[in-house]
């Protein structure tokens, strides 16, 4: 009977934690205290565990820069790792807030799945080869043998490009990108696909990474980026602008070293983004100082990107297409006014 | 007992009795039941309105848009729709339980044999083959042979010229060799294969029949090779060779044309194979070790020789022992294949769960395909291991 | 002349020496013996002594000659072509504990310690109170290391919030002295929350594999005797039952359990991830139980049953006190043999991105500090390693349980 009664019991909080967890996404955040946030399994630059357990990446700051605007604590979020198949299954069930996990968006997934709130980061995909192979053009792979994620957009792009060049080759489909990187290295596929930002990170762990050259031609458009789910405008509201945040807080020049300073900037835009003056913060339902604390913890989008995938970091990526709109890149942020 | 006076009141005569307490249980459990799989496809059904997610078997029409690495006996293309992805990913799969199964089977038998040799060496090296790769994860174990398999074979540029004709070839491709391609009067040759067949079984039939009647051995084993080996052989020759064998020619990447045997398949194969016979040799040592001694003993007082002592004596009683968790073991294996996912073997939880599943969202019905699948599989490997099973098993008085 | 006589029996002079007795004793007889008596032997020694020197020599020295014991990453990397043990050795607190909180891992310690005297104390045979022993392990520590990883914290909060509710609205006011009576244990140790997305590691196999045996057992015993009820429908739900989990791949057991199990719930019931790992994973091993304890009850003889029922024990008391006791001694060997399938076949949760012993070891791998070619072969090796430790010494165990039992004769 003791056991029953356990039974019982247990069968009641796993019914009433289920309940607790439903209705508006930010009451119920702040009522847990944290965000749940989806990421990758390990992808580095964008969200992989360090030998602490700690969480870092690109990914992992938007996450953690919404749990700055939300509880003002950078670090009161949780890291739900996800694989390609079941993230959109995550963010759908509940199982996590928001699903930071180097997502492309496209717009049967922006119907289906969720709501895309911005791009983290601008990619496409590319073609890495052996540079034995003495290739210079991806029109020149005809009968190849190509290495790539299944259960992503790459594959399916891959199947269109080379249908389109009228191009024979032989697609060999891993679950995971770090078996893809094996095999490849193993000389299982004369070219390694996925998008570009991937390909520099996987590129440390060849055996002989500077035997392989990155082909210029680009063959899709990937542009990365957090969504949330379908149904809650206030949260999505959160999401997007969290991330313009951090993109006009580096168009401003204001960054976690300097931002406690511009409380008593002379520049009203500036007060206004770090929350001095106006009522932005309010809008959508917190503290107007919430891209301050973004700022302060995370940083701007510039510090996140040279911490995590810059070129002092070891995938090396310069800001090209993810520059500034004012500087030759296409990041252009609505302004927060 | 419904005679019994104590059990006249309603109530307490359902209770007491103890068929009428059986037809009570069971219509509890059965309205149990019905209640939960109810309710679990009315769930079902209104959590998938509820999230817009489409249902049906339309999907299957669809073209699918991605590549396979091989598809064998089927035609395949990018446009080609979901289905034919599940029908190549059904022939992957069927391809590697069943010679997964027959070569575990050899394997096996072998090693268990091994576990019981009187050669110190052998049967150490037997028992540390078991205990090694019984007692370690299979998936570690596919992830072995796949880099053991790539690591050491070279790629084909380093062996091959452009344009060079190549009629066999192992490399880190896979295995490659000509494609044999019938020409007019194959199908003769293919006939008097079919022919020797059956004219094998007669033969056999009447071998058995007469040792039974007369005691006179007849060669069964060389007569059968001759019937189905060297009769269409002759066949083949006389015809003038019917079949052209078309290499493949190396490009500036790799072979094309050929038949190829992908590297996936062979490291899934070896993977699948190793872990399984490790699992059938202690089957097999049980087995043979389950024969009493006294079996071998009067074997050998009647003076048959020691290796028709195993095969007439010995291995005809272990099999009663061995096949029905021989069975199981099958069964495991065919499961087990569905790891191909690890290593891009395109088997049907690979590209149909996995891929077609990932990209159409179709959960429920994709799920309930390839469970329908592994299910038959099941049914279809225990049906015929029972069938084998009452062949064998002993006839009693 | 009587010499003479005799000269064609009796030899004149001595004998020749006849050469001295084959040694029976010692290394080369032993060798002679067991190697090469035969030509076919000879020619088995000699192929099975080339494959052992082409492989033993070079996996030990890639394992432990040659490896790299000290230093970091860089050690490694000049030396890429033997294994890395400084890889595990950074990380080894990760592979144990995941991702569970650093200041809260004494809990598991503690745990493991309960758990490594637990099962010591039930695999030495002449241990006393053995009885005890095991129930304590099977019902009182599941639920004692539940509490303890997840902490009770909120499992207070949520209970009693629960009860409150329930004993506010006046529906269920006789919970409100249990609710009480709830308190004071969890309240005098109330331990943080660990949610167990956290949860990883090596202690992450022993929960998803000791939970999953712990619950498919009692599942599987009422299963094992639904199938061999006299109740036609009850006999033939427990068979399909029985199959169809037997029949499906665990692969596609977790599948679902991640993808589809919320579709399956009505809306607004959420399920812990791991929870639904562990449910699938307890059925999927429960269907493999009942047949391991059908084939005890099978063993027991006729005369059992027929005896306790001419003694008039109900069909319950029966199985509990005469048929289940013997039956179950009989299939530990088969239970713990399919603890070990169920322990090995842990490792395929990382396809759901829950980070067991091979998942957390390939998400370090993916560390582009150790992005060196023999740290992923060291990982494997180091968690075949510790994978091939646990399974063997169970096997081990079971294998004397069986020798124990089995009395017949023996070649």
């Amino acid at each position: 009977m003791q056991f029953l009664k356990t039974l019982g019991v247990t069968a009641l909080f796993v019914a009433s934690a289920g309940v607790a967890q439903a209705g508006e996404t930010l009451d119920a955040v702040k009522a847990k205290g944290f965000v749940q946030c989806g990421v990758s399994q390990g992808l580095p630059g964008f969200s992989n565990p360090d030998d602490q357990g700690d969480w870092t990446g690109l990914d992992v700051d938007f996450c953690r820069a919404m749990a700055a605007a939300v509880l003002g604590d950078a670090e009161a979020v949780k890291f739900t790792p996800l694989s390609a198949k079941v993230r959109f299954t995550a963010l759908t069930s509940g199982e996590v807030d928001v699903l930071s996990r180097n997502t492309t968006w496209t717009m049967s997934r922006d119907t289906d799945f969720g709501e895309f709130v911005g791009v983290n980061y601008y990619d496409g995909q590319g073609f890495m080869v052996p540079k034995s192979l003495g290739v210079a053009s991806a029109t020149e792979l005809s009968g190849a043998a190509v290495c790539t994620n299944t259960g992503t957009t790459t594959e399916l792009n891959v199947a269109d490009y080379f249908r389109a060049n009228k191009m024979d080759y032989t697609v060999v489909a891993f679950e995971k990108a770090d078996e893809v990187v094996a095999a490849y290295d193993a000389g299982r596929c004369d070219v390694y696909t996925t998008d570009r930002s991937g390909l520099a990170a996987q590129r440390t762990k060849l055996s002989k990474p500077d035997d392989h050259v990155v082909l210029p031609e680009i063959i899709s458009k990937e542009p990365l980026g957090p969504l949330v789910r379908h149904g809650d405008n206030e949260w999505g509201d959160i999401a997007r602008w969290s991330l313009n945040c951090m993109i006009n807080a580096e168009e401003m020049g204001v960054s976690s070293a300097n931002v406690a300073d511009m409380a008593t900037s002379t520049n009203p835009a500036i007060k206004r983004l770090v929350g001095a003056e106006g009522d932005l913060g309010s809008k959508i339902g917190l503290d107007n100082a919430f891209c301050g604390n973004i700022i302060a913890s995370v940083g701007n989008y510039a510090e996140s990107y040279e911490r995590n995938v810059g070129p002092d970091t070891p995938l090396k990526l310069e800001r090209g297409v993810n520059a500034l709109w004012s500087q030759g890149g296409v990041l252009y942020a609505a302004p927060m006014r | 007992m419904a005679n019994n006076p104590t059990s006249s009141s309603g109530a307490a005569s359902l209770w007491r009795d103890p068929d009428k307490r059986a037809i009570l249980y069971q219509v509890i459990v059965v309205a149990l039941i019905i209640w939960f799989v109810g309710s679990i496809i009315s769930n079902t059904a209104t959590n998938m309105e509820d999230r817009g997610l489409a249902s049906g078997f339309g999907f299957l029409k669809t073209s699918a848009g991605f590549g396979i690495i091989s598809t064998p006996l089927i035609s395949y293309s990018e446009g080609s729709s979901y289905g034919v992805v599940f029908l190549v990913g059904l022939v992957n799969t069927i391809i590697m339980a069943f010679v997964g199964c027959v070569l575990a089977l050899f394997l096996g038998f072998f090693v268990g044999i091994a576990r019981l040799s009187k050669n110190w060496l052998v049967q150490k090296i037997a028992t540390a083959y078991i205990e090694l790769f019984r007692n370690v994860p299979l998936l570690l174990q596919i992830l072995f042979w796949y880099s053991a398999v790539l690591k050491p074979l070279p790629g084909p540029r380093s062996l091959y010229e452009a344009g060079q004709k190549v009629s066999l070839s192992l490399n880190n491709r896979g295995l490659i060799f000509a494609e044999p391609i019938g020409q007019a009067g194959m199908g003769t040759v293919w006939w008097a294969l079919l022919g020797g067949v059956i004219l094998a079984f007669i033969v056999r039939w009447w071998a058995k029949h007469r040792q039974m009647k007369t005691g006179k051995q007849f060669p069964i084993f060389w007569t059968a090779v001759a019937l189905i080996v060297a009769m269409p052989l002759v066949v083949y020759f006389v015809l003038g060779s019917p079949m052209d064998f078309v290499p493949a020619e190396m490009t500036r990447f790799a072979l094309k044309g050929g038949v190829t045997i992908i590297p996936e398949f062979i490291a899934l194969l070896l993977a699948l194979v190793v872990y399984t016979a490790a699992f059938i040799a202690e089957i097999v040592r049980a087995g043979i070790q389950s024969v009493s001694h006294g079996q071998t003993e009067a074997a050998s007082a009647l003076g048959i020789k020691p290796n028709h002592r195993m095969r007439l004596v010995v291995v005809p009683q272990a099999m009663r022992v061995i096949v029905p968790p021989l069975t199981s073991q099958f069964l495991n294996l065919t499961k087990n294949s569905s790891l191909a996912t690890a290593i891009a073997y395109p088997d049907l939880f690979s590209v149909f769960a996995g891929t077609t599943l990932n990209q159409t969202g179709q959960a429920v019905e994709i799920m309930a395909m390839t469970l329908a699948v592994y299910l038959t599989l099941s049914l279809l490997t225990s049906g015929f291991m029972n069938w084998y099973n009452s062949r064998i098993k002993l006839v009693e008085r | 002349m009587a010499i003479n006589e005799y000269s064609g029996v009796v030899n004149a002079g001595d004998l020749p020496d006849k050469p001295a007795p084959m040694r029976t004793e010692g290394i080369v007889a032993w060798i002679r013996d067991n190697l090469f008596n035969g030509v076919f032997n000879s020619v088995l020694s000699l192929v099975a002594l080339a494959f052992l020197l082409y492989t033993i020599p070079p996996a030990l020295n890639w394992l432990v000659f040659s490896a790299n014991w000290t230093g970091g990453a860089d050690a490694c990397r000049a030396n890429p072509d033997a294994a890395c043990w400084p890889f595990v050795t950074a990380r080894w607190e990760q592979f144990l504990y995941g991702f569970y909180e650093k200041s809260e891992r004494w809990r598991i310690d503690i745990l493991l310690a309960i758990l490594a005297f637990g099962i010591v104390w039930l695999a030495i045979e002449k241990m006393p109170l053995k009885k005890y022993m095991a129930i304590f392990m099977l019902v009182i520590f599941p639920v004692l290391a539940f509490y303890m990883m997840f902490g009770t914290e909120s499992a207070l909060k949520g209970i009693d919030s629960t009860l409150a509710a329930h004993a506010a609205s006046g529906e269920f006011a006789p919970l409100d002295p249990l609710r009480k009576l709830l308190r004071i244990p969890f309240a005098a140790a109330d331990l943080k929350t660990v949610e167990t997305s956290q949860w990883g590691g090596f202690t992450l196999t022993l929960v998803i594999a000791l939970s999953g045996i712990v619950a498919s057992l009692p599942l599987g015993v009422l299963l094992a005797l639904g199938r061999r009820s006299k109740m036609k429908i009850i006999s033939l739900l427990s068979t399909i039952f029985i199959e169809f989990w037997r029949g499906i791949p665990l692969v596609a057991v977790l599948f679902m359990a991640t993808i589809m199990f919320p579709l399956f719930l009505p809306k607004g019931v959420h399920f812990d991830q791991l929870l639904r790992a562990v449910i699938g994973v307890a059925l999927f091993a429960s269907a493999y139980m009942a047949e391991v304890v059908r084939g005890g009850l099978q063993a027991i003889d006729k005369g059992q049953y027929e005896g306790s029922m001419a003694l008039g024990l109900p069909y319950t008391k029966m199985m509990r006190l005469i048929i289940m006791p013997q039956a179950l001694k009989i299939v530990i060997p088969g239970i713990v043999n399919t603890f070990i399938g169920l322990f090995k076949d842990t490792t395929l949760v990382l396809i759901i991105a829950l980070f067991d012993l091979l998942g957390i070891v390939q998400a370090s791998i993916a560390d582009p500090n150790w992005s060196i070619k023999s740290v992923p072969y060291t990982g494997y090796a180091f968690v075949a390693i510790v994978f091939w430790i646990c399974c063997y010494a169970m096997a081990i165990y079971s294998r004397r349980i069986e020798e124990k039992l089995h009395t017949g004769h023996k070649r």
